[in-house]
C-alpha cells in the first residue's frame, strides 16, 4: 500500500469528492443539502487545482487559483443559504420542488 | 500511507455528510471533510491555501450552516429524491469514468514541467484581476448576509397591506 503513487491517491480523492457532490446535487430535494453537495464538489475542484500545481511545479500559481475558488465558493454558500432561509419563510418548506411557482 | 488514510477519511466523511438524517450532523461532517481536505492541501505543499481552507471551509462555512439551519429549521429529510437513486448513481459513474477516460486519452499524468519561475510573490502581487473579482464577490456576500438577517419581513408586509 505504500507503493501507490501520490497523484493517484489524490486523484481518487478528487473523484470521490466530485462524485459524492454530484450525486447529492442530483438526488436530494432539501435546499441546504444541495448547498452541502455543491461545497463538496468545489472542494474536489480546488484539490484538482492544487494537484495540478504540484505536478507542474507551480504550486503558488495553483494556490492563487484555489484561493479565488474558495472565496467564490464561500460566497455561493452564503447566498444559497440566505435564499434557503427566505424560501423557508415565504413558502414554509425547503423542498426545491416547491420552487416551481414561477411556472404558473 | 498518510495520503491513503486522508483520502479514505475524505471519502467516508463526504458520504456521511450526504447520508445523515439531520442537517446539523451533515454540516458537522462537512466541516470534518473540509479539515481533511486542508490536511491534503498541506501535504501537497499548498500551505497558505491549507490555512485558508481550514479557517474558511471548516470554520466560517460551518458557522453559516449552523446559523441557517437554526433559522430555517430541520425538515423535509424524508422526501423522495428528485430522480431514482440508481439513475443518479449511474450518471455519477458515467461522469467519473468519462473524466478518467478523457484524462488517460489526454496524456495522463505525464505533464510537462514548466521551467518558468514560480515564486511566492505571485501569491501576493500580480493578482489585480483576482482582487477586483474578490471585492465584487465579498460585496455580494455582504448582501447575502443581509438576506439572512431580514427575517420576518413578509408578515410585516402583510400587516401593512391589511
Amino acid at each position: 500500500m505504500n507503493n501507490l503513487p501520490v497523484p493517484l491517491i489524490v486523484i481518487f480523492s478528487i473523484l470521490s469528492l466530485a462524485g459524492v457532490g454530484f450525486y447529492c446535487l442530483l438526488a436530494t430535494r432539501n435546499m441546504i443539502k444541495v448547498i452541502i453537495g455543491l461545497q463538496l464538489l468545489v472542494k474536489g475542484v480546488a484539490m484538482a487545482f492544487i494537484l495540478g500545481g504540484n505536478l507542474t511545479g507551480q504550486v503558488n500559481l495553483a494556490q492563487t487559483l484555489a484561493l479565488t475558488v474558495i472565496v467564490a465558493d464561500t460566497i455561493v454558500a452564503v447566498i444559497g443559504l440566505a435564499l434557503a432561509v427566505q424560501v423557508r419563510h415565504r413558502l414554509g418548506t425547503l423542498d426545491i420542488k416547491a420552487l416551481s411557482t414561477l411556472k404558473r | 500511507m498518510v495520503y491513503v488514510l486522508v483520502a479514505a477519511g475524505i471519502l467516508a466523511c463526504a458520504i456521511l455528510a450526504i447520508r445523515s438524517k439531520r442537517l446539523l450532523v451533515s454540516a458537522i461532517w462537512l466541516a470534518v471533510t473540509s479539515a481533511l481536505v486542508a490536511l491534503m492541501f498541506y501535504l501537497l505543499g499548498a500551505v497558505q491555501v491549507a490555512v485558508i481552507e481550514l479557517s474558511v471551509g471548516a470554520g466560517l462555512v460551518t458557522v453559516l450552516f449552523v446559523f441557517a439551519i437554526n433559522i430555517a429549521g430541520e425538515e423535509g429529510m424524508e422526501l423522495e429524491p428528485v430522480m431514482p437513486k440508481p439513475l443518479a448513481w449511474g450518471l455519477v459513474v458515467i461522469a467519473i469514468s468519462l473524466t478518467i477516460y478523457l484524462t488517460i486519452m489526454g496524456g495522463g499524468l505525464k505533464l510537462i514541467l514548466s521551467p518558468s519561475a514560480d515564486t511566492p510573490a505571485i501569491l501576493w502581487s500580480d493578482r489585480y484581476l483576482d482582487i477586483l473579482l474578490q471585492i465584487g464577490l465579498i460585496f455580494a456576500g455582504v448582501l447575502g448576509v443581509l438576506g439572512f438577517l431580514s427575517e420576518g419581513k413578509p408578515e410585516t408586509q402583510k400587516k401593512d397591506q391589511a
